[in-house]
C-alpha cells in the first residue's frame, strides 16, 4: 500500500488568538506551530497500515518555511519521505486542494489520508475537495477502517450526530480521520534522528501550474463578543443553589 | 441570471433535523427569490408538509434507487448536474456530518466557493451574500464573501431561530442524472447511539462534567440533573479520554463545538481548548471548588463549592421549581 498523508501546520490549540489591526489575519509572533491534531490520527493510521500490509508513506504539506518542522515530526513518527509545496502567500482552499491533488497525482497512491478538519480555519473541506478533484470516492470523519487487499475495498465507520454509519468503497480513495480512529504515537529518539536523513522533496506552488482562482474572500476577522461580568456565588451550598436557580429562572429566564 | 436559494439536506423516514428548519428560515430571510429544496431517500416526499410550513416554494425529491443509500460521490455528481437547472444564486447545506461530507465535494465539482459552518448570512449587493463563521473554534470570527457566481454556505445548527411561514410548495419533477461510475462509496449500515441521548450540537441545555467529577460512576449525578432539565450530557476531553464517558461527549476545540442556551460546566477548569468549544453558549454556569478556575472568567453565573454537595441540591431545587410551574 502506498499511502499519502496530507498534513497541515496550525497554531497549537493553547494559543491565545490575536487579530492583526488590519483584520486580515492573526498575529503570528510567538505562536507555537504544531501538526493539526486530526492529521496526527491520519499519520498514525498510515503507520498501522504499513505495519500490517507493508508499503510506503509519503507526507505532503503546503505552506511557508516553518512547515518543515511539522514535516520532520511526521517523519519522526515514522513516515518514509515528504513532499512540501512551498508557498509564502495565503492560498484559497480550492487552490490548496488542487495543488495537493496535483502532487498526489504525480506521486501515485493507493490511499490518501488527512484530518477531518484543520483546527485553524475549521473548514473541513480539503479531504472531500481533493477526492472530487481526483474523481475518487471519499469517507470523512472516519473512526474505524478495515482494508480488504484482495478485493481492493475499504470498510470505514464514520461518526454522525448520535449515530455512526458503515461505508463501503473501492480504493484508491480519500479518507479523513476523526479522534477515536487510533492513539497517535510519540516519536522515539532514534526515530527523530533517522527522520533527519529522510528525503524531503520541495516543489513551488507556481511550478504545479494550478490556475484555480480564489473562491473565498476574507473581509475581516473580529474577536468574539465579550462575555458579560459574571455573578459568582460563594455562600453555603443550600443558599447558593437557591440563588442560582432564582437567577436562571427570573433573570435569565432559561429554566 | 442565477437567483433564488437552493437548500439541500438529508432526511430519515420523512423526518428532518431541526437545523433544516433553521436553514429554510435563513433561506427565506435572504429574500433572493424562490427557495427550492432537494432531499433524498425513502419517504423523502413525506417532508413536503414541514417544508411547506417553513416556506419552501419548490421541492425536489429523489426517493428512488440508488438514492436510498447515501453515497458522497453519487449524490455530489447528481447534485452537480441539477444545479444548472435550478440555477440558484445561493446553495445552503446544514453543517451536519452529512452536509460537511457532501458540500465541499459539490463545491469543487461546480467550481463554487463554500464557507463552512456559518453563523449568519447577510445580503450585500446584487445577490451577493457575506457570511460570518467561527475560526480557531470560535476564538475569532471571520466575515467572508464568496467570489464565484454560485455561492455556497453550510449553516451551523442551533444558532438561527426556525420561524414558520406556511406555503404550498410545488413539487418539481427533475430526474437525477446518475453516471455509471458514481455511487462507489455507499453507506451499508447505520448504528444509532443509545436512544434518548440528545445530540450535543443541537441541545438547548447541556450539563457537562470534567475531571472534578473524580470517577465515572459520579456521572450519574450529572445524568440526574440532565433529566430534570431535559438536557444533554457532555464532558471535557480528559474525561472522555479516560473512558469515563463515550468519545461523543467530548466538547472543545478538538471535540464538539456547542451553542446551547445554557451550558453547565461542572468540575471543569476552563482550559482554552475547552472554552473554544463552548463560547457560543448564551449562558455559562460554572460549578467549581476553585475560585481561581478560569471557567469563572467566562461564566454568567458561578457557584464556588463542592460539586458533590451542589449537584444533588441543584437537581432537587430545579425539580421543585418545575413541579410548581
Ligand atoms: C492538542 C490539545 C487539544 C485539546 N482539546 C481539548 C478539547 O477539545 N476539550 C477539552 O476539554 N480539553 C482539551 N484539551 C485538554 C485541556 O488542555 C485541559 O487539559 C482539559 O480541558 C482539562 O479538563 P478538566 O477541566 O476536566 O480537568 P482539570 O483541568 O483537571 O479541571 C478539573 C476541575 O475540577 C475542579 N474540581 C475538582 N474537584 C472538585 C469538586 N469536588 N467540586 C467542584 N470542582 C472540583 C478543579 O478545581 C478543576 O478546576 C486539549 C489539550 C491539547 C494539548
Amino acid at each position: 500500500m502506498k499511502v499519502l498523508v496530507m498534513v497541515k501546520q496550525v497554531p497549537d490549540t493553547a494559543t491565545n488568538i490575536q487579530i492583526r489591526s488590519d483584520g486580515q489575519g492573526i498575529i503570528e509572533d510567538g505562536i507555537k506551530w504544531v501538526i493539526n491534531p486530526y492529521d496526527e490520527f491520519a499519520i498514525e493510521e498510515a503507520l498501522r497500515i504499513r505495519e500490517k500490509l507493508g508499503g510506503e508513506i509519503v507526507v505532503i504539506a503546503l505552506g511557508p518555511k516553518r512547515v518543515d518542522e511539522a514535516i520532520r515530526q511526521a517523519l519522526a513518527m515514522g513516515a518514509d519521505r515528504a513532499v512540501v509545496v512551498e508557498s509564502s502567500e495565503t492560498l484559497d482552499l480550492a487552490q490548496v486542494a488542487h495543488a495537493l491533488a496535483r502532487v498526489a497525482q504525480n506521486e501515485g497512491f493507493d490511499l490518501i489520508l488527512t484530518g477531518k478538519q484543520a483546527v485553524d480555519d475549521d473548514s473541513a473541506q480539503i479531504g472531500p475537495m481533493v477526492a472530487a478533484r481526483l474523481s475518487l470516492p471519499q469517507v470523512s470523519i472516519v473512526i474505524h477502517l478495515d482494508i480488504d487487499v484482495e478485493h481492493k475495498r475499504l470498510r470505514a465507520e464514520r461518526e454522525l450526530e448520535g449515530a455512526t454509519e458503515i461505508v463501503e468503497l473501492p480504493y484508491p480513495a480519500v479518507l479523513t480521520a476523526q479522534r477515536g480512529l487510533n492513539e497517535p504515537r510519540y516519536p522515539t529518539l532514534p526515530n527523530i534522528m533517522k527522520a533527519k536523513k529522510k528525503e524531503v522533496k520541495r516543489v513551488s506552488f507556481e511550478s504545479l501550474g494550478i490556475d484555480t482562482l480564489p473562491r473565498i474572500r476574507l473581509i475581516q476577522l473580529t474577536p468574539p463578543s465579550e462575555r458579560p461580568e459574571p455573578t459568582i456565588l460563594t455562600a453555603d451550598p443550600v443558599e447558593t443553589v437557591k440563588t442560582l436557580v432564582e437567577l436562571l429562572h427570573e433573570q435569565a429566564k432559561v429554566i | 441570471m442565477s437567483q433564488g436559494v437552493f437548500v439541500i439536506f438529508d432526511q430519515n423516514q420523512g423526518q428532518v433535523r431541526h437545523v433544516v428548519l433553521e436553514v429554510l428560515t435563513m433561506a427565506r430571510q435572504l429574500e433572493l427569490g424562490s427557495v427550492t429544496t432537494l432531499t433524498f431517500g425513502a419517504n423523502a416526499s413525506q417532508t413536503l408538509k414541514v417544508l411547506g410550513e417553513y416556506g419552501a416554494d419548490q421541492a425536489i425529491f429523489w426517493d428512488q434507487e440508488p438514492f436510498t443509500r447515501y453515497s458522497s460521490d453519487g449524490f455530489a455528481d447528481a447534485i452537480a448536474h441539477v444545479v444548472p437547472h435550478v440555477n440558484p444564486a445561493v446553495i445552503l447545506f446544514p453543517a451536519s456530518a452529512w452536509g460537511k461530507d457532501l458540500s465541499p465535494r459539490v463545491a469543487d465539482l461546480i467550481g463554487a466557493g463554500l464557507a463552512t459552518d456559518c453563523l449568519s448570512l447577510r445580503v450585500s449587493t446584487d445577490n451577493r451574500v457575506t457570511a460570518v463563521r467561527p475560526i480557531y473554534a470560535g476564538k475569532a470570527l471571520a466575515e467572508v464573501a464568496i467570489e464565484t457566481p454560485v455561492q455556497m454556505f453550510s449553516i451551523r445548527p442551533n444558532i438561527h431561530k426556525a420561524i414558520p411561514d406556511p406555503k404550498t410548495p410545488t413539487v418539481l419533477d427533475l430526474a437525477p442524472v446518475v453516471s455509471p461510475d458514481s455511487f462507489q462509496s455507499v453507506v451499508t449500515e447505520r448504528k444509532e447511539a443509545q436512544t434518548g441521548v440528545q445530540e450535543l450540537t443541537e441541545a438547548d441545555i447541556i450539563v457537562s462534567g470534567g475531571r472534578g467529577m473524580k470517577a465515572p460512576e459520579n456521572f450519574k449525578l450529572l445524568d440526574e440533573l440532565a433529566t430534570v432539565l431535559g438536557a444533554a450530557v457532555g464532558s471535557s476531553r480528559p474525561v472522555a479520554d479516560e473512558g469515563w464517558v463515550p468519545h461523543s461527549y467530548h466538547i472543545g476545540q478538538t471535540g464538539k463545538v456547542v451553542s446551547p442556551t445554557v451550558y453547565f460546566a461542572v468540575g471543569i477548569s476552563g482550559a482554552i481548548q475547552h472554552l473554544a468549544g463552548i463560547s457560543g453558549s448564551k449562558y455559562i454556569v460554572a460549578i467549581n471548588n476553585d475560585a481561581e478556575a478560569p471557567i469563572f472568567k467566562v461564566a454568567n453565573y458561578g457557584i464556588v463549592g463542592d460539586l458533590f454537595q451542589v449537584l444533588p441540591l441543584l437537581t432537587e431545587e430545579i425539580r421543585a421549581l418545575k413541579a410548581n410551574n
